[in-house]
């Protein structure tokens, strides 16, 4: 085990996959010569080379179709959006190709690629930098979508998913990359796509969340104990495919829920999910499930306006207790 | 990749007044090769062996009757959605594809029956996957828009205008990363000019040397918007400017001048690893889909082109030539009917897709959902 | 005028820069927009450009060293001009406060004054939470109930329409069946809110002084459980004298043998109940509305005093258990009672319970029954009393019990049965091993 930040975390993944596969290559903006723009592929260029760390022009639909077509010829690309924000232009290949092209083909084209990237929240960068976009691609059958909250997860799951025969958007967190955490040196250590995370255990509320949401829902689930709340905090870590059974398993045991996320709240993951518990939990609840969100607004610049927009640890208690009958004090 | 100023290929289409296509759209005269290009198509003709020119023409006729059947199923409601005719266009798919080789790829638009079947799939397997049925190439999930077939190089098939252009500038980057000396066809008609996944393809298969052979279907009209309505500049040859890229426009009536052009092209892409666009003038004789009125163009503009049907002029060329008599055009015609008929009662009489495979083919590694841990309710 | 140099921000995610390089040593002449360092920052390896003209008089931050954005890492003067009021600003504040106060989880949560007032925040956003007071429910008789309620009151077989809810409108929640089906027969709110402020407050003429504490969850919860229990559940009452000498004798005996046993009267207590709760499985029950429910092992709740009330760890199956067993788990489950560190069914679901105050000298005394247990046992303090013995006046240690029994589940003679077995165990304490 070693000490991480979630951006090592992330480049110890790249690095290892690609020595172990010559088909893996990466690209993006300023991924190689500029060393990465938030430093998650550096020193990449001068271990692996030109030819398998690719500086691409700031033409994210052509690039992102680039490493379509050439995954449907075998290879296993890895495209780095500098921030999901830019992917916005690149949907038409990640939607219309990526994620229907083993279908369309009746099986035979199967796209092995990871989208990846800091989705979410930034810091005062304003509307167009600074969003959530999860719910745009965990929409689309044929797409796997996977949010790290921790250096282990982050390094596990990029690893699992650079090996996944399928396309993958892997979205991390500007806000998390200097996040420290312990992270095991075996490169054989991977973490499964689709699996949950329970990551407190607890008896009285279940609190589900994801990305940014999952440090803020443990803090939340600390000031909780203290007024014999105890709160279970899953972080379901993939989106696309969910794992619905660890959280169904949470519901039966809790009968409350609050699901944090940093994205909008409408049709958000988090209402989703909120379905799902509505569909196949129904008669465990004891009260309505209750989603924090980041606020129904585009993001604002004012350091005090984007604080308001973007959910708190103090939501979250509130949340709790109100889902658990209790006075808000 | 590192980064080599390209040297500009300036190619230019030979005898522009020869061919009524390009004289209609009046390009402007390039700087002309090195002269070893043909004048015309009966000289072509001379320079190729019998076997292939009959296999060119008997490719052009199967796409034809092809899509006449398929026009026929349509209508009587065999064939659902869209299905968008090659008629007319044939040179161009058939003259290209002949200049390749197995290995290489071939990727294009929705357009796309005559591609699939020059590409070496079967006949059967396309009418198969245009019935929506389970023997189809893409065993009825794709229909007349996502033809696919792995075997043969295929790459489908692609729906959105001007989508196919950065998959296939990505398959000719594995072919260069493998160290291949594989090529990709990318066909894609003028309308998709337009689009910027067009241009961002361009700039990046120049700027790292791909061999991609960019074929534009000039055939005068994205669905039913002229040419001259929708593009500023009109000669999709000079795009390639912008990006250093070689270019050439080719009379996409004249079957073995789209193969010439492509055979360049294709050399270029093996032996140094450069990209190609190629605007080939063609025409298409149908509407843009089966369901297309056709009220922005006239019956006697139609009939004009159809002088120069490719077929009519490659059949007579092949006849003054001497390569096929009368008789033997007749067999040709007999072995084409038959095998469209077979392809029509292979579909007909292949079993729709089993209601199971609604859910197959959605992801190559399904992730099953964890199992409950036997864990019981607590209340 | 000396210029302080200070780590910048250099990127937007930037929160401390290593300085990997200073390009001008100390007395080098500098002028405004020259570059002085080279800074590593989050993202990049930038220059850092000198914000004031002159020398550079002190590097602060040496080569390789990181500082937090706004901390002072050198100084720009006039060759002779006096920094030293500058150095030891430096020398006092290492870790100059943040320029900025981050947000997110990147860094800590405290920041302030950035963080806007809860109420802004109820106001500005649909994610503000109100407090959820119950109401009365909704006049058009429209049930409203959770969905874990009605499934839990279906499967009960209890009528809703008898259920008060306590959630908001009105509506029926987990708490409000379970109160029902621990005895009540009908919920009303009001102990629901034991939080509440006291109406009332006592006064002899004048009104009194006095203060109000919120009352703790625990206290809260206590204040639930026993109102659902001596109101809805029928008491009655059975009080035995109990002579003690030979278990306390017994007591002696196995702590001689064995110092590190440590076992109590009350252990001795625990078990002998134990054994008597097996021979009349009548007590070892419960009331469930339309059951009796009787439990297999008697699963002994022992009541424990701590400093904000009091909690019941369970000694399960306390039959099974030999009496060093028993001790040994008392007293660790009462250690974690006091350090509030049980887990919930560490003291939930007993099927016989025990109160013991003979530890402050409580003669006798009555306990109010936990639901839906059907009986506890109160028990006062051993003392040593005159007792009639073959007409003799001997002197014996004598000890009081009292069992309340919920008349639904126990009636008087099974009751008084119990006791009497309880009572030929303990001061016979072999029968233990018959």
């Amino acid at each position: 085990m070693a000490l991480l930040t979630m951006r090592e975390a992330l480049n110890q993944a790249l690095r290892e996959e690609m020595r172990r596969d010559e088909n893996v290559f990466l690209m993006g903006e300023e991924v190689a010569e500029y060393q990465g723009a938030y430093k998650v592929t550096k020193g990449l260029l001068e271990e692996l080379g030109p030819k398998r760390v690719i500086d691409t022009p700031i033409t994210e639909l052509g690039f992102a179709g680039l490493g379509v077509g050439a995954a449907m010829a075998g290879l296993r690309p890895i495209v780095e959006f500098m921030t999901f924000n830019f992917s916005i232009l690149a949907t038409d290949q990640i939607i219309n190709s990526a994620a229907k092209m083993l279908y369309m083909s009746g099986g035979q084209f199967k796209i092995p690629i990871v989208f990846r990237g800091p989705n979410g929240s930034a810091f005062q960068v304003s509307s167009q930098h600074s969003q959530a976009l999860e719910s745009w691609f965990a929409y689309f059958p044929g797409l796997k979508v996977v949010m790290p909250s921790t250096p282990a997860d982050a390094k596990g799951l990029l690893k699992s998913s650079i090996r996944d025969d399928d396309p993958v958007i892997f979205m991390e967190q500007e806000r998390m990359y200097g996040n420290k955490g312990e992270v095991p040196d075996d490169p054989e250590f991977t973490i499964p796509l689709g699996v949950a995370d329970i990551k407190r255990e607890g008896t009285d509320a279940t609190i589900i969340a994801r990305s940014l949401t999952v440090p803020l829902a443990l803090k939340a689930a600390e000031l909780l104990e203290k007024d014999g709340v105890s709160c279970e905090v899953i972080d379901p870590r993939t989106i696309r495919p969910l794992d619905i059974n660890t959280i169904l398993d949470s519901v039966k045991k809790t009968n409350r829920v609050v699901i944090a996320e940093e994205s909008h709240p409408f049709c958000g993951v988090a209402a989703e999910i909120s379905s799902q518990i509505a569909e196949r939990a129904f008669d465990y609840l004891d009260a309505p499930v209750k989603r924090v969100t980041g606020a129904d607004v585009p993001m604002p610049y004012a350091k005090n306006l984007e604080d308001l927009a973007i959910p708190k640890v103090d939501q979250i208690v509130a949340a709790v207790k109100e889902v658990s009958y209790l006075v808000s004090k | 990749m590192p980064k080599q100023t390209p040297e500009p290929s300036r190619i230019s289409a030979e005898n522009t007044s020869a061919t009524g296509v390009l004289d209609e759209q009046s390009s402007p005269p390039i700087a002309s090769d090195n002269g070893t290009r043909k004048e015309t198509q009966k000289s072509r003709v001379a320079d190729i062996d019998r076997e292939t020119l009959i296999d060119i023409y008997h490719q052009m006729l199967l796409c034809r009757r092809f899509e006449e059947k398929s026009a026929e199923a349509y209508s009587a409601g065999k064939i659902g959605g869209f299905c968008h005719l090659y008629i007319g266009q044939e040179a161009v798919a058939i003259g290209s594809i002949s200049a390749i080789r197995k290995d290489d790829y071939v990727l294009t638009s929705y357009r796309e029956h005559a591609h699939a079947i020059a590409k070496g799939m079967s006949p059967e397997s396309v009418m198969a996957e245009l019935l929506g049925k389970a023997t189809g190439c893409s065993k009825g999930k794709g229909g007349s828009m996502h033809m696919f077939d792995k075997e043969v190089g295929f790459l489908g098939g692609h729906a959105i205008v001007g989508g196919q252009i950065p998959l296939a500038t990505g398959v000719a980057f594995a072919a260069k990363y493998k160290g291949t000396d594989q090529v990709a066809l990318c066909y894609f008609g003028e309308a998709a000019v337009n689009q910027g996944a067009f241009h961002e393809s361009l700039n990046m298969a120049q700027l790292w040397k791909l061999p991609c052979i960019y074929i534009c279907e000039n055939n005068q009209y994205g669905m039913g918007t002229s040419l001259q309505r929708a593009m500023s500049l009109h000669d999709v040859s000079q795009k390639a400017y912008a990006y250093e890229m070689a270019s050439e426009i080719v009379d996409g009536m004249d079957v073995l001048a789209v193969r010439e052009a492509t055979m360049r092209a294709v050399e270029r892409a093996r032996k140094q690893s450069l990209p190609t666009l190629l605007e080939v003038r063609t025409y298409r004789f149908m509407g843009h889909s089966m369901s297309d009125p056709g009220n922005y163009r006239t019956r006697a503009e139609i009939e004009k082109h159809q002088e120069r049907d490719p077929i009519k002029l490659f059949s007579a060329s092949l006849k003054e030539e001497g390569v096929l008599s009368d008789a033997q055009f007749k067999e040709i015609e007999e072995q084409v009917k038959q095998q469209v008929e077979k392809a029509l009662k292979f579909a007909e009489e292949s079993p729709y897709p089993d209601l199971k495979e609604l859910y197959t083919d959605v992801y190559a590694s399904p992730i099953e959902p964890t199992n409950n841990q036997g864990k019981e309710d607590r209340n | 005028m000396a210029t302080q140099v200070i780590m910048p921000k250099l990127s937007p995610t930037m929160e401390e820069g290593q300085l990997s390089r200073w390009l001008k040593k100390e007395g080098d002449k500098v002028s405004m927009g020259e570059p002085l360092a080279e800074i590593d920052t989050d993202k990049a390896t930038m220059e850092m450009q000198a914000l004031g003209s002159g020398v550079l008089r002190k590097i602060l931050l040496p080569e390789g060293s990181s500082a937090p954005l706004g901390q002072m890492i050198g100084i720009i003067g006039e060759p002779e001009e006096d920094i030293s009021a500058l150095l030891s600003q430096a020398g006092s504040a290492p870790a100059a406060k943040s320029a900025e106060p981050a947000s997110g989880s990147e860094t800590s949560q405290a920041k302030p004054e950035a963080v806007p007032a809860p109420e802004a925040v109820e106001k500005a956003s649909d994610n503000g939470h109100h407090e959820t007071a119950p109401a009365e429910p909704a006049a058009t008789g429209r049930l409203i109930a959770s969905p874990l309620a009605a499934r839990m009151a279906a499967e009960s077989g209890i009528d809703l329409r008898s259920v008060t809810g306590s959630g908001p409108g009105g509506r029926i929640i987990k708490r409000d069946v379970e109160s029902l089906m621990s005895g009540k027969t009908a919920t009303s709110k009001s102990h629901l809110r034991a939080v509440e402020t006291p109406r009332f407050q006592p006064s002899t003429t004048a009104a009194s002084a006095y203060r109000d504490e919120p009352a703790s969850e625990m206290r809260r919860t206590i204040a639930k459980r026993l109102v659902t229990s001596l109101g809805p559940v029928p008491h009655f009452f059975l009080t035995t004298e109990i002579e003690m000498d030979r278990a306390a004798e017994m007591r002696k005996g196995i702590n001689e043998l064995d110092p590190e046993l440590k076992i109590s009267i009350n252990d001795i207590i625990i078990k002998v109940a134990a054994a008597a709760l097996m021979q009349h499985p009548k007590v070892n029950a419960s009331y469930q509305d339309k059951a009796i429910r009787y439990y297999e092992q008697a699963d002994v709740g022992v009541a424990v005093a701590i400093e904000e009330g009091l909690i019941t760890p369970i000694v399960r199956a306390a039959n099974q258990k030999s009496l060093s067993e028993i001790a040994a788990e008392i007293r660790d489950l009462a250690g974690r009672a006091r350090n509030r560190k049980l887990k919930p069914e560490e003291y939930m679901g007993a099927s016989f319970s025990i109160s013991n105050l003979g530890m402050f000298g409580i003669d006798e005394f009555t306990a109010i029954i936990n639901p839906p247990e059907a009986a506890i046992l109160a028990v006062g303090a051993m003392s040593a009393k005159p007792v009639v013995k073959e007409n003799e006046v001997v002197i014996r240690q004598m000890m009081r019990v009292t069992m309340s029994c919920d008349h639904r589940v126990v009636d008087g003679a099974t009751g008084a049965k119990f006791l009497q077995t309880f009572k030929k165990i303990l001061e016979n304490p072999l029968f233990l091993v018959v």
